[in-house]
């Protein structure tokens, strides 16, 4: 395609993408609580509110409890399952690999349907440790995906060499493996970290009367009339994304991580 | 070190974990879905173990028909329109330098993460009367007053293609950027022009995974559940909205299950025919 007519192309789809969240972005700054843009009386009283009214913090705090634990409990899940298919060739890996895989695949009701039943039968429906389990297994694929990336771009002859040299099992994992995977490892927890925040059916069909995370708070809201805080944590969320696959791109590498080739 | 196979108990240790948490928090949920699919339902909301197929039998109810077409149109609509767009934007963008490929890998990465609530939040307020494009077009004259375009049909169907345009992108992106740039240049060379090229070399060498790309977003579009009812009508419900009405606000939970179960096999079809065609590329080099 003719350079000018593809940059015309590539910026007409950004726009068309960026649009609606330009608009949230202006009717976060309304001074009062109707949603105006070009936003009236311009103030940043509403992000104020935002750190400030107590259920929103608390929904806040609930939110990045349950990312932050949920990712690390999907990484530890993801790490060893990843590193054995890497090792071994077992039948039984790659199906447990596949049963890794499914949670992001299929429509997210159904597993969301299906913590529900299991958490009302276990007794602990509505509670944070169940919405953080439910969580780390739901979001186990991304750092499965990357780690196995990780994995995969380890050039087996360092660690014949290694081997040939006399090191045994644990010094290689401890003085090859994990440091060349280690960049995998943050990414993986960093995709796990943002989708679990930004998560809505799993965390309400499983605590959504009593633990409140943002996306359910602002759901709620929803009902009973619009404010710009939901446009605040909206705001809030996007530079949040921005920031982290920003410093994901900065200290690795981005496009490998997606699926390109290594090398330019 | 060079064994490939794990000899003995402490070799499989490592798996053991993972396996566990696998099989009880991902397995034994949906095989107890499965149970509860044919349990009996008991007015109040609660329901009886037992064997019944009567959860299934309401499939046949005009109610669950009209829902299904129309979560299936509404999701091939908006596939077709989103692979139309994501299809040339990923081509372009893998063209690019790798540098300039990051801040648009950020961004559509960024909307990705995006909640669903968030996005749908973000297009009723940019649809609005008060905040929406429509002050733009009546500012320009074209209508007499702004006015609100939510909920509609278009609405859902613009937040969906919203939704999954970064997902396709993500899709698209490895097998477009691992494309042999001689093949584009050879074409070039040949006397075809940029859109020549595009539309007769790189769409048929890439049928495949396009098509996989088609279902796969496809599939990922039957799972909105929260745009149908910010940006939707009811009559706009798709099936996953009835999936989780039925299983909060119904208290109907043998037959939620019995639809989730009908919609993960639906689902497990389409991915699998997505595997079929990915398994006979393999096999055709």
């Amino acid at each position: 395609m003719n350079r000018s007519l593809r940059n015309l192309f590539m910026g007409l789809v950004v726009l068309f993408m960026a649009l609606p969240l330009l608009v949230v972005a202006g009717v976060s700054l309304n001074g009062g609580q109707q949603l105006r843009f070009p936003p009236r009386d311009p103030s940043p009283r509403w992000y104020a509110e935002l750190f400030m009214a107590e259920d929103w913090l608390n929904a806040l705090a609930n939110s990045l409890v349950i990312a932050t634990s949920s990712a690390a409990l999907a990484l530890a899940i993801a790490f060893p399952l990843a590193w054995f298919v890497w090792r071994y060739h077992t039948g039984y890996g790659r199906l447990l690999y596949g049963l890794g895989i499914a949670p992001f695949t299929l429509p997210p009701v159904i597993t969301a349907l299906g913590f529900l039943v299991f958490w009302t039968v276990a007794g602990w429906h509505g509670s944070i440790l169940a919405t953080i389990v439910s969580h780390a297994i739901f979001f186990v694929t991304l750092p499965l995906v990357t780690i196995s990336l990780g994995l995969a771009a380890i050039d087996r002859q360092v660690i014949e060499a290694a081997t040939t040299m006399g090191a045994d099992e644990p010094t290689v994992f401890r003085t090859i493996v994990l440091p060349l995977v280690r960049p995998y490892l943050i990414s993986g927890y960093a995709f796990a970290f943002v989708l679990s925040l930004n998560e809505y059916i799993v965390a309400y069909m499983v605590a959504g009367f009593t633990v409140e995370t943002l996306p359910i708070k602002i759901f709620n809201s929803l009902r009973y009339g619009y404010t710009p805080v939901m446009a605040v944590v909206a705001v809030v969320f996007v530079l949040l994304a921005v920031l982290i696959f920003g410093l994901i791109a900065r200290f690795g590498d981005l496009p490998r991580l997606l699926g390109a080739w290594s090398k330019e | 070190m060079t064994d490939r196979w794990p000899r003995g108990l402490p070799a499989r240790l490592p798996v053991l974990w993972p396996a566990a948490m696998l099989l009880l928090f991902f397995v034994v949920p949906f095989g107890i879905m499965l149970a509860v699919s044919f349990f009996h339902q008991v007015e109040g909301g609660f329901y009886e173990p037992g064997f019944e197929l009567a959860n299934y039998a309401r499939f046949l109810d005009p109610f669950f028909g009209r829902a299904l077409l129309f979560s299936l149109w509404i999701s091939v609509l908006a596939a077709v329109i989103v692979i139309a767009v994501a299809f040339p934007f990923t081509y372009c963008l893998t063209r690019l330098r790798r540098r300039a490929q990051i801040p648009f890998l950020v961004f559509v990465l960024a909307v990705l993460s995006l909640s669903e609530v968030i996005i749908g939040f973000a297009w009723s307020t940019l649809l609005s009367r008060t905040a929406g494009l429509s002050n733009l077009v009546a500012w320009a004259g074209l209508i007499p007053r702004a006015q609100a375009w939510t909920p509609s049909f278009g609405a859902l169907l613009m937040g969906l293609c919203y939704l999954g345009f970064p997902y396709t992108v993500l899709i698209l992106f490895p097998p477009l950027s691992r494309l042999d740039p001689e093949i584009p240049e050879a074409s070039r060379t040949l006397g075809a022009s940029p859109l020549r090229t595009f539309f007769l070399v790189i769409v048929p060498v890439l049928r495949a995974p396009l098509l996989g790309a088609l279902i796969m977003v496809f599939v990922f579009n039957l799972g909105a559940y929260l745009l149908p009812q910010v940006l939707g009508r009811p009559q706009h419900w798709t099936l996953s909205v009835h999936i989780s009405d039925q299983a909060v606000f119904q208290s109907n939970l043998p037959f939620a299950a019995a639809m989730a179960i009908f919609l993960m096999l639906f689902s497990l079809a389409f991915i699998g025919l997505t595997m079929v065609l990915g398994g006979r590329k393999e096999a055709a080099r």
